[in-house]
């Protein structure tokens, strides 16, 4: 059993769902769609299944629908048609308390603006998670800070986010969503947003952690090199339609289309990082 | 000329509904009252007067400078309320303050809640925008009258007055703060399973409370431009002076008092503004302007 599994998942922005479900189904695409409703379409039957302990990328430019498909992991965004399994559970059938246990317990996430609260300190930001799950105070500080070190922001626990770099900031974001002690772990552009230097120092510090950790994690990006360098498999996603899933070495030896051969192409112009 | 205009009135009816409310209910307000005045005004007051001037000179100076971090504005608003007690108006400002603080807190504790709710629901919304209009525009005197016809003459109804008077801007504020909170910071907080209640007093609240507090700045400065009319209909403190001035042609003493008043607003101000202002948020805000400007 996958850990994660997405079948058929649509998902339409907007009223006249039905009209518009219609149209899909005669394999309109996002472009049409828009011109005849107006309706913006962000996912088109979307399938894929996600293996317990892999790092699984989704990649596209933007607008293509990976931070939407993110969202419907945890369900942040609802789906308008499909279904998405965890661990072989329909979590669309979930009610408001099970959704908020789904949350608490067994996905966290880590956001491209970081989404860490300004009058909290790094410490208290880390605990977040615990402390909303009603863990004691004091252990769950204990355990944000244990966590905190683990990324290197020991002795930044008292500071604010508005005192630190975009690059610990996102620390604090990854401790946070490490010290909820999730199997799962959702990264929208969590990299996205820092400069390329500190950006290859984050990713080196996830593949360590993920080395001892085995967690199961969904990494979105836009940037081909840094889904080549992490992930176990990549997904490829333009214009809400999956087009290409595979290994690292699928996906540059074998590009489903041109699309995806664009990508390929553009990276064997730049020198290798890494 | 032919009258285009339909006649009628709608006096009367209101002139019923009133007489009916003051025959049917008249008692359980002035009950109202009684309470109001015994529990909560008399006691401030009371323990307000007792208090040695030097104790609330000194009172306001801690709070001004924790607020501020500024030598110069605590002595000013210190210097202020001395004057006020050398010119003979020390009881009365007391009087006026305790008046102030009641209205204040029965104006945050409907004002809040109901800013929360409306934030909350479009529907409220859009029934309570055009009722808080109403009530910001409608002259004064207007609500007097059924206020007095209830609550009677004296201090209760020169709260009440003064909260429907100043309940507005705290519930607009309330409203904006609340929704004006970052989107990308709710939504991180829902992906960790925060429950409503959560979310309200560990994000949505916190990251509202500058807007907040400028309504309650906004209310505070409102409820003492009541203070005068309040008078009028018999509570005591600085406004009975102004008005006692205007009655006598007594320039002076009217001059006086409200020279008092203005300088209980200043003070005011300041002090609730520099809480307001969380030293935090005032330094991510210069942050940002800075990193703004040098972009």
């Amino acid at each position: 059993m996958s850990k994660i599994e997405v079948r058929h998942v649509y998902k339409v922005f907007g009223p006249q769902g039905e009209r518009v479900m219609a149209l899909l189904r005669q394999h309109c695409d996002k472009a049409e769609v828009l011109e005849k409703t107006g309706a913006n379409v962000g996912l088109i039957d979307v399938s894929l299944s996600i293996e317990a302990g892999e790092i699984f990328v989704i990649m596209g430019l933007s607008g293509s629908g990976k931070s939407t498909l993110v969202r419907h992991l945890n369900r942040l965004i609802d789906p308008s048609s499909g279904e998405i399994l965890i661990d072989g559970e329909d979590i669309l059938r979930y009610d408001e308390k099970q959704l908020q246990d789904l949350r608490r317990n067994k996905i966290s996430m880590v956001f491209q603006g970081f989404g860490l609260l300004p009058h909290q300190t790094v410490l208290e930001n880390a605990a977040y998670a615990l402390l909303t799950k009603g863990v004691a105070r004091g252990e769950a500080l204990a355990r944000a800070g244990n966590w905190l070190g683990k990324v290197g922001l020991a002795g930044y626990e008292a500071k604010y986010p508005d005192e630190l770099s975009g690059g610990m900031r996102q620390r604090v974001g990854l401790a946070r969503a490490l010290a909820a002690d999730t199997e799962i772990i959702l990264m929208d552009e969590a990299f996205s947003a820092l400069d390329p230097l500190i950006r290859s120092e984050m990713q080196e510090q996830l593949l360590q952690l993920q080395s001892s950790l085995h967690k199961t994690i969904v990494f979105i990006s836009h940037d081909l090199d840094e889904a080549l360098r992490i992930g176990s498999r990549i997904a490829i996603l333009r214009d809400g339609q999956l087009v290409q899933v595979g290994t690292p070495t699928d996906i540059l030896t074998r590009p489903a289309d041109h699309y995806v051969q664009r990508f390929v192409e553009k990276r064997a112009l730049q020198p290798l990082a890494g | 000329m032919p009258d285009i205009f339909l006649q009628f009135s709608f006096a009367d009816s209101i002139n019923q509904f009133v007489s009916w409310l003051v025959r049917e209910y008249g008692d359980l307000f002035h009950q109202l009252t009684a309470v109001l005045l015994t529990t909560l005004l008399v006691p401030l007051e009371q323990a307000l007067l007792a208090l040695p001037p030097l104790l609330v000179l000194l009172t306001v100076a801690v709070l001004c400078y924790h607020g501020t971090r500024r030598k110069g504005v605590t002595a000013l608003m210190v210097a202020g309320l001395y004057l006020i007690g050398c010119l003979g108006l020390w009881d009365k400002l007391m009087q006026t303050l305790a008046l102030m603080v009641v209205a204040t807190v029965l104006t945050m504790l409907v004002g809040v809640p109901l800013g929360i709710m409306m934030s909350r629901s479009q529907r409220l919304r859009w029934l309570l925008v055009p009722v808080l209009d109403v009530m910001q525009t409608l002259p004064t005197f207007v609500y007097l009258i059924p206020v007095l016809m209830l609550f009677g003459l004296g201090k209760v109804p020169a709260i009440f007055a003064t909260v429907i008077y100043a309940l507005p801007p705290l519930v607009r504020l309330t409203d904006l703060g609340i929704r004006q909170v970052d989107g990308d910071l709710l939504e991180a907080a829902r992906s960790f399973g925060t429950t409503r209640w959560q979310l309200l007093f560990g994000v949505q609240l916190p990251l509202a409370r500058p807007s907040i507090m400028a309504g309650v700045n906004q209310s505070i400065m409102m409820a003492l431009a009541m203070v005068v009319i309040a008078s009028m209909i018999g509570s005591r403190g600085l406004g009975e002076d102004v008005l006692a001035g205007i009655n006598n042609m007594d320039m002076g003493k009217g001059m006086q008092s409200g020279l008092a008043i203005v300088i209980l607003a200043i003070v005011i101000d300041r002090i609730s503004q520099a809480y307001g202002q969380d030293g935090r948020l005032k330094k991510a805000l210069r942050l940002k302007k800075t990193a703004g400007a040098t972009a």
